[in-house]
């Protein structure tokens, strides 16, 4: 069973004082699995992860990570998974090549030399390996830190928000080397605000407020939320969210783009709620829910335990 | 406000209500500024003193006769000197003055009343640790009038002729270790230990603190790191720049101020190393304990003012009071500065230096404990 779990948890819990900031938590990750984990900032997303490698004791909670026990043996979870922080955590005064030198000692490699030459030119930092990693721009220091994470060669990487301020392209590179090493048998947890980077996730899980709210593959979480949604299109759309809000079947109202989504969760009640409307120059069309509807809604939807 | 045409009081008191309120939110830096003036008023007001008196002094009694007693009550009464100890040996002298148990030692010679009353002015020997000038001057100064006037109500009658103008005996003074009363002999040793305090604990209580305000240090807990790797190795690189600083001050107080160097210079880099692992321990242990770079440098501060005032660096350490003493005997640059005078000046060996060095030793392990403990392994 552990063999086939990288990460396999019950109940973890974290508080900061007063604020349950996670809050009973089970996950479930598959080996080789690219696993999203989404929810609003705040909702306790790194706070989980943090937990995961022994940053942070959790206070209540159970389970594997890799095999071993996610409290006990946070140190043989440390030497096996990869961390990504959301702030980028190298050294600035040192070059990307003296970085990951750094962390090859630390992790105890042998070979070092070698590792550390194997991975700059993996993610093609060879040529820029004497620059200070301070002077790096965004994407080049993701890449690095990348290169960084991976380099005692984890069989986890746990990637805080990989992506924030991260260009497009970037992005895309970015994504495609993470299905390529899922491909050799990595377990990914990233978590990200991006939905077109949430759809290319094997399975993902939504929390909220420290709650799970959410999770299984793209298509499951959709099903789950039940949502019927239609989409508008029209001169003036933002006059017409306020009225479409305050109808009883109407639970949100979205701008996407130069259109409007709409969605409920009972469709007949939401029909009628736009019937209305339904007429020129607004154009309307019922439409499938997407990630985006859905995880609106489940936000809407989960209340906030720290402003009650 | 018309020289200042683009002056908005609005914007300026904008800027005076934030820091105001970041003051607040950092209660540490808060207490520090009502601390420092208050530490410095005590230390200034009531530890500090240049004109010490009682200072320890061993006596090596040649004659039991009326007026050498006598004498030895008058030096008593200028409350200058408090006999410590009866000397057996004029060795035991010496070795009391190398080790600093004694700042004079007095030699009454054998037939002191006989050869008095003879009228052939015998002399005394007052030997005084010279080292630190100011220690012994207010002392000795004393003795000028001693000389006259302390065997007065001994000598009358038939013996008032041995008053005479040049008095009836021959104090002579033997200022040792430091015979030209050259104050630089003093400061210069001292200021060794004194550069190497603050530059050690300034460095190494920056290093945890800086890890922390700039992120480093979550990737470096998420990595296989122990407390005690990641402490020491901080430290060594800093054992070599106390080392480089340690070798240009010596030679610049060889050539430029003529220092002596009586003693072993190898035994003073041995005894170096304690002292500079126990100050780099202690910048350890402000790092770990701040909760960012300005409170380590705030506690730092802390230790730099009773170090130099307390320590004997500047003022004489037998001046103080004893709860000054009882501090200073805490601080590792008290214990270091005996080590480096007495091995310049004194030329002291190994077994002279042991007992300053252990409490120094003790001073490393305790803070350097005190820093692994405190390390958080998680961020919690």
């Amino acid at each position: 069973m552990a063999d086939d779990f990288a990460i396999d948890v019950k109940g973890m819990t974290k508080s900061f004082g007063e604020r349950k900031v996670v809050n009973h938590i089970d996950l479930q990750v598959r080996a080789g699995e690219i696993y999203g984990f989404l929810g609003p900032n705040g909702s306790g997303k790194t706070t989980f992860i943090r937990m995961l490698c022994g940053l942070l004791r959790s206070d209540e909670g159970s389970g594997t990570c890799l095999g071993y026990d996610v409290i006990k043996q946070s140190d043989s979870i440390k030497r096996e998974v990869g961390y990504m922080t959301q702030r980028f955590s190298f050294y600035e005064d040192l070059s990307i090549a003296e970085n990951l030198d750094f962390v090859a000692r630390m992790y105890g490699m042998k070979n070092r030399k070698e590792a550390v030459q194997k991975s700059l030119e993996h993610l093609g930092l060879a040529e820029r390996q004497k620059q200070l990693a301070g002077e790096l721009s965004g994407g080049w220091k993701q890449r690095m830190a990348l290169a960084a994470c991976l380099i005692h060669k984890p069989k986890l990487l746990l990637l805080d928000e990989p992506t924030a301020g991260v260009d497009p392209k970037a992005r895309r590179e970015f994504w495609e080397q993470i299905h390529q090493l899922a491909a050799e048998g990595l377990t990914f947890l990233i978590t990200t605000h991006y939905m077109d980077e949430a759809e290319q996730c094997h399975r993902l899980a939504y929390i909220s407020y420290g709650n799970l709210l959410a999770h299984g593959t793209v298509d499951e979480v959709i099903k789950l939320a039940g949502l019927t949604t239609w989409s508008v299109r029209g001169p003036d759309l933002l006059p017409l969210v306020a009225q479409l809000r305050n109808k009883p079947g109407v639970q949100q109202a979205i701008a996407f783009g130069n259109m409007l989504h709409v969605s409920g969760d009972d469709p007949a009640a939401l029909e009628q709620a736009i019937a209305p409307f339904r007429r020129e120059p607004y154009q309307w069309q019922q439409i499938p829910s997407g990630l985006e509807d859905v995880f609106i809604h489940l936000m809407e939807n989960s209340k906030d335990n720290y402003s009650s | 406000m018309k020289g200042w045409p683009n002056f908005s009081f609005e914007r300026f008191w904008g800027i005076v209500v934030k820091e105001f309120i970041q003051m607040r939110r950092d209660r540490l830096t808060f207490a520090m500024m009502v601390g420092v003036p208050l530490l410095q008023l005590l230390l200034f007001g009531f530890a500090i003193n240049v004109n010490p008196k009682h200072l320890p002094t061993e006596v090596l009694l040649g004659d039991n006769g009326p007026q050498g007693r006598t004498l030895l009550y008058a030096l008593k009464n200028t409350s200058y000197f408090d006999f410590v100890r009866l000397l057996k040996t004029e060795a035991e002298g010496q070795d009391a003055l190398a080790r600093g148990e004694a700042q004079f030692v007095i030699s009454i010679p054998e037939n002191f009343s006989r050869d008095l009353l003879r009228g052939d002015r015998p002399s005394i020997l007052i030997e005084a640790d010279a080292t630190d000038p100011v220690a012994t001057g207010y002392a000795l100064g004393s003795l000028n009038t001693l000389v006259n006037t302390a065997l007065q109500s001994d000598l009358k009658g038939p013996l008032a002729y041995l008053n005479g103008t040049s008095g009836p005996f021959d104090l002579r003074v033997h200022a040792l270790y430091n015979p030209e009363v050259n104050t630089q002999y003093n400061i210069v040793p001292g200021l060794l230990g004194v550069i190497l305090t603050m530059t050690m604990i300034m460095i190494t209580g920056l290093a945890i603190t800086r890890e922390r305000e700039r992120g480093t240090m979550e990737n470096l807990l998420s990595m296989p790191t122990r407390p005690l790797e990641v402490l020491v190795g901080k430290i060594t690189p800093y054992i070599l720049v106390g080392y480089v600083q340690l070798g240009l001050i010596l030679i610049m107080a060889h050539f430029l101020f003529q220092v002596p160097v009586h003693g072993s210079v190898l035994l003073l880099l041995t005894s170096a190393l304690v002292f500079i692992a126990a100050n780099l321990a202690m910048g350890i242990m402000f790092s770990t304990l701040a909760k960012n770079q300005l409170q380590a440098m705030q506690m730092a501060f802390f230790v730099f003012l009773p170090s130099i005032l307390l320590s004997g660096y500047l003022f004489p350490f037998r001046g103080m009071p004893v709860w000054a003493q009882a501090i200073g005997e805490v601080l590792p640059l008290t214990h270091f500065l005996r080590i480096a005078r007495g091995i310049l000046l004194k030329g002291n060996g190994l077994q002279d230096v042991v007992p300053e060095l252990w409490p120094i030793a003790l001073f490393a392990a305790v803070t350097l404990t005190i820093g692994v403990k405190r390390y958080r392994q998680t961020l919690d």
